[in-house]
């Protein structure tokens, strides 16, 4: 497939390259990056340049790699008035994302308790296949989580309001209706609050290296002072409920989108115009289940408060555990954007990619508003991860969006082949970082050799200004599921 | 005698499953301890719980995808797995599938835990016959 040089870490597959594709397929990435990236990126991504009323360009970010339907690392922005909404565009872990915490705590202070906290975290944060979580809600309690989402975890005391300031947002998207959703995803996911899930989710306590702060000016706006400062940061998304929405949705567009006169190139893109009653049905439990991941993640919040005053003796708010930044990368959202000099209401598909919207722009929190959103990527459990912030020129290159992570290069299979989960939790502790894990195979899936350097994705995305870096973070106590 | 195999070069991030059977029974039955196998080691689930259930579809790929979602169901609903199936499929309309399971609960001080299967996609979903017996791909998302 030609893939063509349009830019620095800009390329193009021109729409002549499939038939039926609709616009064009842009993938920004490094020369190195864009060598290793699997074949799964090219096809798929071609594929969502072929979707009804998609605008300007079917994007991938650089830690883009083959995933089902979308590549994960993918975006496309479809007209709301004549465009479809696809759940492959999102994925099934509707409202995946990202949150992190600031302490007072340094690394010095933390050290010393750094097994017995991890040990306490592993306790307090269910993880791993089949874990319930710690709060047991009626289906009306339900209801409100899915309308209100982490506010409705505020509300019954379970965070800080100034919590939901720091989160996309505010932490309830509006929209969502509990009438749209099946019983089996509320029985599926009802007792799953709280949870972190397994794969790739994890729950990290983190250090700001020495050399780590790249930005002083943008880290102090988000409350990061200095090298050695603790930080707590957590990946995980809509758990059950997500996942049976979207299985839903999947089977029900399966069906009806052949009435539309629609047809895909790979059947996990099934959609809906967004228009149509099956469009917007989706649309609204798509929400709720984004909304009960906003409250799974402000649970868990809730949890780490309570384990640090513990572990420490004092209380959260003595140890400034205020969250920085809370974003979605699984996501389709109604947003303005301007295509061709025209302003349009979109229907932005996000699958595996973080919103960054610059200074001023939009649903940036007021303490952000100059400076940006807080963008967070995540990476493996033995590199690292990175604070950005938004930028403007990413609200017209790439409709307000930038990666998400170090992004996979090895298979799961491939992985476990290379690595005992039980000797690279050995490894790590030997490098001071304490592992604990519901699943030891999990531990060897996720290695950092089976990722991306996520400083070269970091590297890309702030070359193009698509997102600026800000924090470099590493971890030194991990949970995984 | 059904056999799978995980795929490496196929949507690296989830788990790609290749599956061979005698017959669709075969297939179905393989696919089934196939999933498990993701999500458990089957050995450490001891068979303590039977169930019986009968699902139907327009079609026979789609009672397949019926028949694995609703294992991943079960898996988060009542925490129960089922590495022990014996499945009757029926083509016709609409299509249609007994089975009886056999398994038990994730009990996180015995069971050894693998991935959370999440859905299954219809990412290169295929079932079709083959000169001997019926194959299957199916990536789930974990």
């Amino acid at each position: 497939m030609k893939t063509l040089p349009v830019g620095d870490c800009v390329w193009e597959i021109p729409p002549g390259e499939k038939p039926g594709m609709r616009v064009p397929a842009r993938i920004y990435a490094s020369e190195a990056l864009l060598a290793r990236m699997d074949e799964g990126v090219f096809d798929q991504v071609t594929n969502v340049a072929c979707l009804p009323g998609i605008v300007r360009a079917a994007l991938c970010m650089p830690d883009g790699h083959w995933g089902y339907g979308f590549p994960i690392g993918g975006v496309a922005a479809f007209r709301a008035d004549t465009g479809v909404i696809s759940p492959g565009g999102i994925g099934f872990d509707i409202n995946c994302g990202m949150r992190v915490l600031r302490t007072s705590l340094t690394e010095a202070e933390v050290r010393p308790k750094l097994a017995q906290l991890v040990d306490a975290l592993f306790a307090a944060v269910p993880s791993g296949v089949g874990s319930k979580g710690f709060v047991r809600l009626s289906g009306d309690e339900f209801d409100e989580v899915m309308r209100e989402g982490a506010r409705w975890c505020v509300r019954r005391g379970y965070g800080w309001p100034e919590d939901l300031d720091a989160t996309e947002g505010g932490g309830c998207l509006p929209g969502a209706d509990p009438d749209q959703v099946s019983q089996r995803a509320v029985t599926r996911g009802r007792d799953q609050l709280g949870t972190l899930g397994s794969g790739n989710h994890y729950l990290e306590v983190q250090v700001v290296p020495p050399g780590g702060i790249h930005d002083p000016r943008v880290a102090k706006v988000f409350g990061i002072e200095q090298p050695g400062q603790i930080l707590v940061m957590l990946h995980c998304g809509s758990r059950g409920f997500g996942h049976q929405i979207g299985t839903d949705y999947l089977r029900r567009f399966d069906q009806v989108m052949r009435g539309y006169g629609i047809v895909v190139r790979d059947r996990e893109l099934a959609c809906a115009p967004f228009g149509s009653p099956e469009g917007r049905a989706y649309f609204g439990a798509m929400l709720a289940a984004a909304n009960s991941a906003f409250a799974n993640r402000q649970l868990i919040t809730h949890r780490v408060r309570e384990v640090m005053g513990r572990v420490f003796g004092r209380d959260p708010r003595d140890l400034g555990l205020g969250v920085i930044y809370d974003v979605c990368h699984n996501t389709a959202k109604l947003e303005r954007h301007t295509v061709d000099g025209e302003p349009l209401e979109l229907v932005v598909h996000r699958k595996g990619a973080t919103r960054s919207f610059g200074p001023g722009a939009p649903d940036v929190p007021a303490a952000y508003r100059e400076v940006g959103q807080p963008v967070i990527i995540g990476g493996s459990m033995e590199t690292g991860s990175a604070l950005l912030v938004g930028t403007a020129h990413a609200m017209t290159e790439t409709f307000g969006s930038t990666a998400h992570g170090a992004g996979r290069s090895m298979s799961r299979t491939q992985a476990k082949r290379r690595v005992w989960g039980e000797a690279l939790i050995k490894q790590l502790g030997e490098r001071g970082i304490v592992v604990r894990a519901a699943s030891k195979s999990g531990v060897a899936e996720e290695a950092g050799f089976a990722y991306k350097d996520l400083g070269e994705v970091v590297d890309v995305v702030d070359r193009l200004d698509i997102s600026r870096r800000v924090v470099s973070l590493v971890p030194i106590g991990n949970i995984k599921g | 005698m059904g056999r799978h195999e995980f795929l490496e070069s196929v949507a690296v991030a989830d788990c790609a499953v290749e599956i061979e059977g005698d017959d669709l029974d075969d297939l179905f039955a393989t696919a089934a301890r196939a999933l498990a196998e993701v999500m458990v080691d089957p050995a450490t689930v001891p068979a303590t719980v039977e169930r019986s259930l009968e699902l139907t579809a327009p079609s026979l790929d789609l009672l397949l995808y019926d028949w694995l979602s609703e294992l991943i169901y079960v898996k988060d609903s009542e925490q129960l797995v089922f590495p022990v199936v014996e499945v009757h499929v029926t083509g016709g309309s609409p299509c249609r599938l007994t089975a009886r399971l056999a398994g038990g609960p994730i009990d996180r001080t015995t069971t050894a835990l693998r991935a959370d299967a999440k859905a299954v996609t219809f990412h290169q979903f295929v079932l079709e016959p083959r000169e001997r017996g019926w194959r299957a791909r199916v990536v789930i998302d974990i």
